[in-house]
């Protein structure tokens, strides 16, 4: 499923709720068969070793194998109906080949001693017929092979032991909130994932790992019949790398402020009541007057903005023109990298890339390709030094080993570049929002995300908002609506004055980013305190027909 | 074998329900063979090949389902998906709208499945973007495209003695070229059932064309223009109202469909006279399967009937619960152009912008349908009826429901893709005036 696509159910901005197929990927079944574990580890290993014995014995230089069941549980409701309940299981091998210099993959779901050859065997086979039409042999970064390893996502509730009438009633109870509240509509959903998978490589390493990924949302609507104005609030939760426990709000995970937001656990029956309170008054708010504002972005909106203006335009395969056919090129060319001076943003801005961050959807032990995961600078003090790269990209920008960065959605998708988290570094010195704020004469101030776009080369972009609170002469001054900023991301980010200390950093996350053809879904978090941009552009979005 | 025919999967099916003891079962059998290579900087980057068969079994006790998908065919394998189906249904909760399942239906065929298109091979494939790579290196651009092929079919039966059956074929391509200094980019994008109506290399010609022609684009400024959308753009643009043709989000007052007051706007004139869409699956451009998920038949449906609202999709609780027809939501999109070629809608246009592209559309304000994106692959400002030079790319804010108040002209329709979700469409070049671009692009 594309972002568009899941963002589009996500939004629930239609009454007939549109499931894309692919959300639902694999077979269903009975909810205790999760908790079951697949096929043993030792299992695994032996039929990857036939699997890279069979690609070698016709002619791989090098062979990777990945055995993978995932799993899937999706429960969607709105008002007192439950609309669906999804329970999924994917198992299969992916073999993946170099073999006369080029790469050659193939799938199948036939977990067998005599299916993993013939899918090697299959896979060796399209090497050759691309090795036809190749210009340039691959050259892999040297990995080591770290031998029979492991790795878990540090969950403390696996979200698929919790029953899923729990679930169900703890979103009709969302439900009842909002509706006693006076909200016209409600829409609510859990969605959890769990990646079991097992790589092996031709470099000698065998890699379990058991990933898992939650993600609670609501949308709340309210309708003024007499205008036929409506207005919509999502909820502040954010996609997680974590277990049920999200979910288990404490009292110092709350982040007070005109609206309460939430950093590594979340309150869902607060935020419903906050967002029933908040959508009404949004039917009442001032449309906004545009021109240029100074933004004060929270982290629950600010994670998009980094997201498509710094995350996706510093991805080398976009850079080297590998996705100019679909999401684009980037303006983050090479030469601009190599100078070393290219100032991306202001001194403030610190981007660093990770897949290590505790509760993020990036957190992984080692990535698709068998590379142990790091952090790594992408933008110090303002300047462009570095990019996401995998092993057949890693000698293009100079690098000795991959920074760990390929994945694929599933065992039947090959695996390729994707962004891990990438997150703005805190403020180093001591600041509060409330002192952000205070220093604002003519400001608005965002929260949760909204609306996005950007050009294919990442210049130009716009965003919206859930919340926007006008902010005049350092105070709160009330809601707006119709918002949206527009800029041009080296302005923009060169226009970030001030940025919030440590104790207000949060990850906010795309649950679903795509990207390729055929498209793959990847998670991904970002970090970061808020943040203020001086003198953006807003427009104005209301419009008649 | 991926691909079965009508009654091997008539057989399969019928086997399957007989291990039913539900008081409603439906099962579905669907399979899908084929195939995608994916190239740039003008070499193959990814290839894969891909085959899948797929029973899903639907079990009913009174207003309680649960599903099971399986992939394996042996008779034990079959008789556990029906009881594991049982079983999930009697742990579901009880859904107030479910609807019991249609009886026998009469359906009647179209012409989705071409032979030459499930003939297609890796090595078709891989000479089909040879040719496109080929034309990239003699004009001295770079390459990145995309070709995909599929085959599939599906099959419904349930306890209540309907059936369904219907096979499609389908390859879908798309190409960019870019020069090497980055100045030019340029665009194609084809659809079809039938792969012989495929020509990679042409599209590759206009691709290339554009990229040429869009180099060195001089920046103008933002504002209202007159504006003609490629087919391939207005498709883009239109996707978002083709989805929002819902009865129940407009009675709910959740939609552009909605009545301020209550109801929705049904019969109402909401866009220009010139503005006729509907669906066929029969249309000979643009065939597709004659039921849908409900086992209902497809027929032509008009949607909007000279700028009026002519029908919205009614689900069939929605369709129970308003005590109106039944509306199945549209089979394939179609609308109603002129005769004009693109070249003739340029020439008589005094002053006005060719937009080649549209992308990264994203939904602004659902209530007014406002959409905001960007052009790309090739923009241009025309005049006195020529194109003077390319422009630097522009972001627009408009509303697909606006745009289609301000028609000037429609050109010829032809069948096209969504750049986004690779669905085909049968429309129109569009001249439409006071287009709201909102800001400048630097990208190419």
């Amino acid at each position: 499923m594309n972002r568009k696509d899941f963002l589009q159910l996500s939004a629930m901005s239609f009454g007939a709720l549109m499931v894309p197929k692919s959300l639902f990927a694999g077979n269903d079944i009975d909810p205790a068969h999760a908790l079951v574990g697949g096929m043993d580890v030792a299992m695994k290993k032996q039929l990857a070793d036939l699997a890279l014995n069979a690609a070698r014995a016709k002619g791989a230089t090098y062979a990777d194998v990945r055995i993978g069941r995932y799993l899937n549980q999706f429960i969607l409701t709105r008002e007192k109906r439950v609309q669906s309940i999804s329970n999924t299981e994917s198992f299969g091998v992916g073999i993946r080949v170099i073999a006369n210099g080029s790469w050659g993959f193939a799938a199948s779901n036939n977990v067998t001693r005599e299916g993993i050859i013939k899918t090697a065997e299959r896979a060796v086979a399209v090497a050759k017929a691309n090795a036809k039409i190749m210009t340039e042999p691959v050259q892999l970064a040297p990995q080591k092979g770290y031998g029979d390893v492991n790795w878990k996502t540090p969950i403390q509730q696996n979200a698929f032991s919790v029953p899923v009438k729990d679930k169900v009633d703890l979103l009709l109870q969302v439900n009842d909130i909002a509706m006693l509240g006076g909200a016209n509509f409600v829409n609510s959903a859990i969605m959890g994932v769990n990646e079991q998978k097992f790589f092996a490589s031709t470099d000698g390493s065998y890699i379990d790992q058991d990933i898992h990924r939650l993600y609670p949302f609501f949308v709340v609507t309210k309708i003024d019949k007499a205008s036929g104005k409506f207005e919509t609030r999502r909820s502040l939760s954010s996609p997680v790398g974590m277990g049920f426990e999200y979910l288990t709000p404490t009292a110092d995970n709350k982040v007070a402020g005109v609206v309460t937001r939430y950093k590594n656990r979340y309150d869902i029956l607060e935020d419903v009541k906050n967002a029933t309170a908040d959508v009404t008054q949004k039917i009442k708010a001032k449309s906004v007057e545009p021109g240029k504002y100074d933004l004060v972005l929270d982290p629950s909106h600010l994670w998009l903005t980094i997201h498509e203006s710094v995350a996706h335009p510093t991805e080398l395969d976009r850079v080297l023109g590998y996705e100019a056919n679909y999401a684009g090129t980037s303006f983050l060319t090479l030469d601009k990298w190599r100078s070393g001076n290219f100032q991306f943003g202001s001194k403030l801005v610190n981007i660093v890339a990770d897949k290590l961050q505790p509760g993020s959807l990036g957190a992984v032990g080692y990535d698709d390709e068998g590379v142990k995961c790091k952090e790594w600078d992408i933008i110090k003090d303002g300047v462009l030094v570095n990019y996401q790269a995998i092993r057949d990209q890693a000698h293009i920008i100079g690098l000795k080993e991959s920074q760990g960065c390929c994945y694929a959605q599933s065992w039947e998708d090959v695996q390729f570049q994707r962004m891990p988290n990438i997150s703005l570094k805190p403020g180093k010195d001591p600041l509060s929002v409330d002192d952000m704020i205070k220093n604002v004469e003519k400001g608005i101030y965002i929260v949760g995300d909204g609306s996005f776009s950007i050009d294919q080369q990442r210049y130009n972009f716009q965003f919206g908002g859930q919340l926007f609170y006008e902010i005049k002469n350092g105070k709160i001054a009330g809601m707006l609506k119709d918002v949206a900023y527009q800029a041009n991301t080296r302005e923009f980010w060169n226009s970030c004055t001030a940025i919030a200390d440590k104790s207000d950093y949060r990850l906010g996350g795309a649950f679903n980013d795509g990207k390729g053809q055929p498209g793959q879904s990847n998670a991904v978090s970002h970090g970061s305190s808020t943040t203020r941009f001086n003198g953006v552009n807003v427009i104005n979005t209301a419009r008649k027909i | 074998m991926a691909i079965l025919k009508k009654e091997e999967a008539q057989v399969l099916l019928k086997k399957v329900l007989g291990f039913s003891k539900a008081d409603e079962c439906a099962v579905r059998l669907g399979g899908r063979e084929g195939g995608n290579i994916r190239y740039a900087r003008n070499a193959v980057s990814t290839a894969g090949d891909m085959s899948t068969l797929e029973l899903t079994v639907l079990s009913t006790f009174g207003k309680r389902t649960g599903t099971t998908t399986i992939n394996e065919f042996d008779d034990a394998s079959l008789e556990k998906a029906v009881r594991r189906s049982e079983e999930l249904a009697q742990l579901a909760p009880e859904d107030p709208e479910y609807m019991p399942l249609l009886g026998p239906q009469t359906y009647r065929e179209s012409v989705t499945y071409v032979p030459a298109t499930a003939a297609i091979t890796p090595d078709t494939r891989a000479e089909a973007v040879a040719r496109s790579i080929q034309v990239s290196k003699e004009e001295k651009l770079e390459a990145a495209g995309f070709l995909e092929n599929s085959t599939t079919f599906d099959a419904i039966m349930n306890s209540k003695g309907l059936f369904a059956y219907n096979t499609d074929t389908d390859v879908i391509f798309s190409i960019t070229t870019r020069n090497q200094a980055g100045t030019g980019s340029g665009y194609a994008a084809r659809g079809f059932n039938d792969i012989t109506k495929l020509d990679t290399y042409t599209a590759t010609k206009i691709a290339a064309s554009k990229a040429n022609g869009s180099a060195d684009a001089k920046a103008i400024e933002p504002g209202k223009y007159t504006v003609i959308l490629e087919p391939v753009a207005a498709a883009y643009m239109m996707e978002n109202m083709f989805r929002a043709l819902d009865a129940r989000s407009a009675d709910e007052g959740r939609s552009f469909m909605s009545k301020p007051g209550g109801g929705n706007r049904l019969g109402e004139q909401l866009m220009d006279e010139k503005v006729t869409i509907y669906s066929d699956p029969f249309h000979p451009e643009l065939p597709v399967s004659t039921w849908n998920n409900d086992g209902a038949p497809l027929e032509k449906m008009s949607w909007i009937e000279k700028g009026k609202v002519k029908n919205l999709a009614y689900s069939r609780f929605w369709a129970q619960k308003k005590a109106v027809k039944y509306v199945p939501g549209p089979s394939n999109i179609i609308m109603e152009g002129g005769n004009a070629s693109l070249e003739e809608l340029i020439a008589s246009t005094e002053r006005g912008i060719l937009v080649s592209r549209l992308w990264y559309i994203r939904m602004v304000d659902p209530q007014t349908l406002l959409l905001t994106g960007l052009t790309r692959d090739g923009t241009f400002y025309i005049e006195n009826g020529v194109i003077k030079h390319p422009i630097k790319n522009f972001r627009f804010n408009e509303s697909p429901v606006i745009m289609l108040n301000n028609v000037e002209a429609l050109g010829k329709p032809e069948r096209t893709i969504s750049v986004e979700s690779y669905r085909s469409y049968l429309i129109p070049p569009m001249k439409l005036r006071d287009f709201t671009f909102t800001s400048l692009s630097d990208a190419v």
